[in-house]
């Protein structure tokens, strides 16, 4: 198969292939997951009235270097009381499986590491799989908050696996495939997120929770777990868990761009050539990375009750609901609209449905405002000095 | 032989969880020790003293114009409500006659430092909430121009001193009026932000409402002061009943919630920053504009005649009171402070029995504690 370097380049020894493929892959990775974090720092900084790093090269573009510089030269700390198997272990069943998705991901129409037929289910079983490392992280750490934390990952990816799992099935019956080059072919003329918004829309909620970034960063909330998993982790290591989490993030965004907004194919066809093909995938990720960016900066965390009450009690009835009415317009052989009409349906219910099935907030309560009238004469009012000054934008 | 039975009903243990000193979330060096049952807490016990350096005993070595550094030091978030404190205590053992214009530049500057210590408790409870420093780069500039007046003014960014007994140390800047309107603009700005962040977010709304609500009758039981108790439903405000300095010239509203939870505690703060702008300006209209800053005939040597006093004033956090006891001389014979946050502490465990650890946090955080002011 092809290797990641220009399609010219042919190797036909398979395996060699596969192995060359993700030793490239594996660098190419590493240093996008590096320039993610420096957008990620512009973007949030940009959002809260600051500039992100400036000092180190044009933009603070060096930054992700000088710190990558950093944490490898951090001393190698471990717990004297940490379980030294689970301990190292941890890191490597966070991180294998990040990078493994990539194996089956079709960045252009003749780009990628392997084909495989079923791929979906491949990326889904294996981005499945770090929550075994969240709980070694959390057992092996010898500390409680990295416990807790390591709890609550496991509860926490288990609990938003099924949702999403279940929006995709309902995706895969309305192409009838399981593979995603197929998935991106099926839509030549019509992304999946106008047929299947609601799907769309369980998807994008649980990939957050998935990647645990804010509102859904219960495992590691800075303010009550401190950290959570990672608490004990420095240096190389501690990068490595960031490291996954960023690369988890590619593989969530891409895994979106490509089942529901036509990843390469959707609007321009299979024939433009892999260069524009290549920008196409990247953009319609980066619309996915933007999102998780922005409710980074903007929303408060959730408890870990109302995480699961919002998994159980709204995501996955509505991923069934998605799935039985796809089987009913499949069954019934109703018009492509239909699935459009039954999602939509959906999508009002989602935005709906919270207010009854979860707690939701009172907003504008009211205060009781006590008046405190003045008693006492006031000093005769202050000539001129005060009264002339006058101030842009005092009146507001 | 007899095999050993393995009892194999299934143990749960609740698991003591320290939380502090060194926590992102405890405001400063307090330590409090939950024991989890799985994430519910079900007992809180806290430990303070870690700040701990003998203020009360070490102002009692001092002359009373040396105390006021000390109130500096003790109340950090609100350096003049605390000089203020003082201060009166002083005053009116001395039953000294403080003129008008040096009475409105306190109101003024207090006010201010009660925007300035609301803006540091809007950015920390969002980060206690869990929003990723947006609420802190919202909050901060705005307060940031607050404290640059202040450092305009006393010379210094936190250790103001700029509270003497008998007036003011010295004359405030010539263009204190308009410098005071400019900042007032951008802490409306800085209210618009915060508002528009958090009030109305649903998972803010939903993380804050009904958590660690306190009735008016636990509210007063425990001793709770300033928004902590207005936010219970309980209208205390010593500003409007037991108006001190010039507080009885002054036309405006006390927020008072309905809930006692974390959320009221939050209107309650945001309602007050508005409340503390409208005081402001009309300190600013009534201030005269030229007199005396401090008292007549104001010995170089402070002396008091023998006699006890407690005088207390509405700090952001709520009533801050200095208890005063001078036999005569140049120094306090006992001085004692109340301090709302050690207060408002008090209540901690009862609110935070039964709610998530993640509560816990923002109990914590809506308290808006200092802890210097609480070990002092």
């Amino acid at each position: 198969m092809m290797l990641l370097a220009a399609p010219a380049i042919n190797i036909d020894n398979a395996f060699l292939s596969g192995i060359l493929g993700l030793i490239a892959f594996t660098l190419v990775m590493t240093v996008g997951v590096m320039y993610a974090t420096w957008y990620e720092r512009k973007i949030v900084a940009r959002m809260q009235y600051r500039l992100g790093p400036t000092r180190t090269g044009p933009f603070g573009l060096l930054q992700p270097i000088a710190d990558t510089f950093k944490l490898l030269t951090k001393e190698d700390l471990r717990p004297a009381t940490a379980d030294f198997i689970a301990f190292e272990a941890a890191v490597f069943a966070i991180f294998i499986p990040a990078l493994m998705v990539f194996v089956a991901v079709p960045f252009t129409a003749d780009w990628y590491i392997s084909a495989i037929p079923m791929s979906l289910l491949y990326i889904l079983a294996v981005s499945g799989l770090s929550f075994i490392g969240f709980l070694l992280a959390g057992w092996g750490s010898d500390n409680k908050y990295a416990l807790l934390g390591g709890m609550r990952a496991a509860a926490q990816l288990i609990s938003y696996e099924i949702p999403m799992i279940l929006a995709l099935v309902a995706v895969v019956m309305v192409t009838s495939t399981l593979d995603v080059y197929q998935m991106i072919l099926y839509q030549d003329t019509v992304p999946l997120i106008v047929w299947q918004p609601l799907a769309f829309g369980i998807f994008l909620i649980a990939s957050v929770a998935e990647v645990e970034r804010p509102p859904f960063d219960i495992p590691t909330g800075e303010s009550e777990v401190a950290g959570g998993v990672f608490i004990e982790y420095s240096g190389i290591r501690w990068s490595m868990f960031q490291l996954s989490s960023y690369v988890n993030m590619y593989a969530f965004a891409l895994l979106g761009a490509f089942v529901f907004l036509g990843g390469w194919e959707w609007p321009f066809g299979t024939d433009i050539g892999w260069g524009y093909q290549l920008l196409l995938t990247m953009v319609k990720m980066s619309f996915f990375i933007f999102f998780y960016l922005l409710i980074r900066a903007t929303v408060p965390r959730l408890r870990v009750d109302q995480l699961m009450s919002y998994a159980w009690k709204v995501l996955i009835p509505l991923s069934l609901y998605q799935i039985v009415t796809n089987g009913f317009v499949i069954v019934y052989d109703l018009p492509d609209v239909a699935f459009l009409l039954f999602s939509g349906l959906g999508v009002a219910a989602l935005v709906y449905s919270a207010a009854f099935i979860v707690k939701r907030g009172e907003p504008r309560r009211p205060l009781t405002m006590v008046p405190v009238r003045a008693t006492a004469k006031a000093a005769p009012p202050a000539p001129a000095v005060a009264a002339d000054v006058v101030v842009e934008g005092a009146a507001t | 032989m007899v095999t050993e039975q393995h009892d194999r009903s299934l143990e749960v243990v609740d698991i003591p969880i320290n939380m502090g000193p060194q926590h992102p979330s405890t405001h400063g060096v307090f330590r409090m020790v939950l024991v989890l049952d799985g994430e519910v807490c079900k007992d809180v016990i806290p430990h303070i003293g870690y700040m701990h350096r003998g203020g009360e005993k070490l102002m009692e070595a001092m002359d009373f114009r040396q105390g006021i550094g000390y109130c500096d030091r003790t109340e950090y978030l609100a350096q003049f409500s605390a000089e203020l404190g003082y201060v009166m205590a002083v005053e009116r053992l001395m039953e000294l006659e403080i003129p008008d214009r040096a009475e409105y530049i306190r109101v003024i500057l207090t006010e201010l430092n009660r925007l300035s210590s609301h803006f540091m408790f809007m950015g920390a409870f969002g980060i206690d909430a869990g929003v990723f420093a947006t609420s802190f780069t919202y909050a901060f500039p705005q307060r940031e121009y607050i404290q640059e007046l202040f450092e305009e003014v006393t010379g210094d960014r936190l250790m103001y001193a700029y509270f003497r007994v008998g007036g003011l140390a010295w004359e405030v800047t010539d263009n204190f009026v308009q410098r005071v309107h400019e900042v007032l603009v951008h802490t409306r700005q800085g209210l618009r932000d915060l508002d528009e962040l958090l009030t109305k977010n649903e998972i803010f709304m939903v993380r804050c409402q009904g958590i660690g609500a306190f009735t008016a009758d636990q509210a007063i039981a425990y001793g709770l002061s300033g928004p902590m108790l207005r936010a219970s439903g309980v209208p205390w405000d010593l500003r409007k009943d037991d108006p001190y300095s010039v507080y009885d010239r002054f036309t405006f509203e006390i927020p008072v919630g309905n809930h006692g939870d974390v959320y009221d505690r939050y209107l309650v703060r945001l309602e007050e920053m508005r409340q503390s702008v409208n005081i402001i300006e009309q300190a600013l209209e009534q201030l005269p504009a030229e007199g005396p800053i401090v008292a007549e005939k104001l010995p170089r040597r402070l002396r008091t005649p023998p006699g006890e006093v407690y005088s207390k004033v509405e700090a952001p956090r709520g009533e801050w009171g200095v208890y005063l006891v001078s036999k005569g001389g140049d120094k306090p014979y006992r001085l004692k402070m109340r301090s709302p946050s050690f207060c408002n502490l008090s209540a901690l465990r009862e609110m935070c029995i039964g709610q998530f650890m993640a509560d816990a946090v923002m109990i914590l955080g809506s308290m808006d504690i200092v802890l210097c002011d609480v070990d002092r």
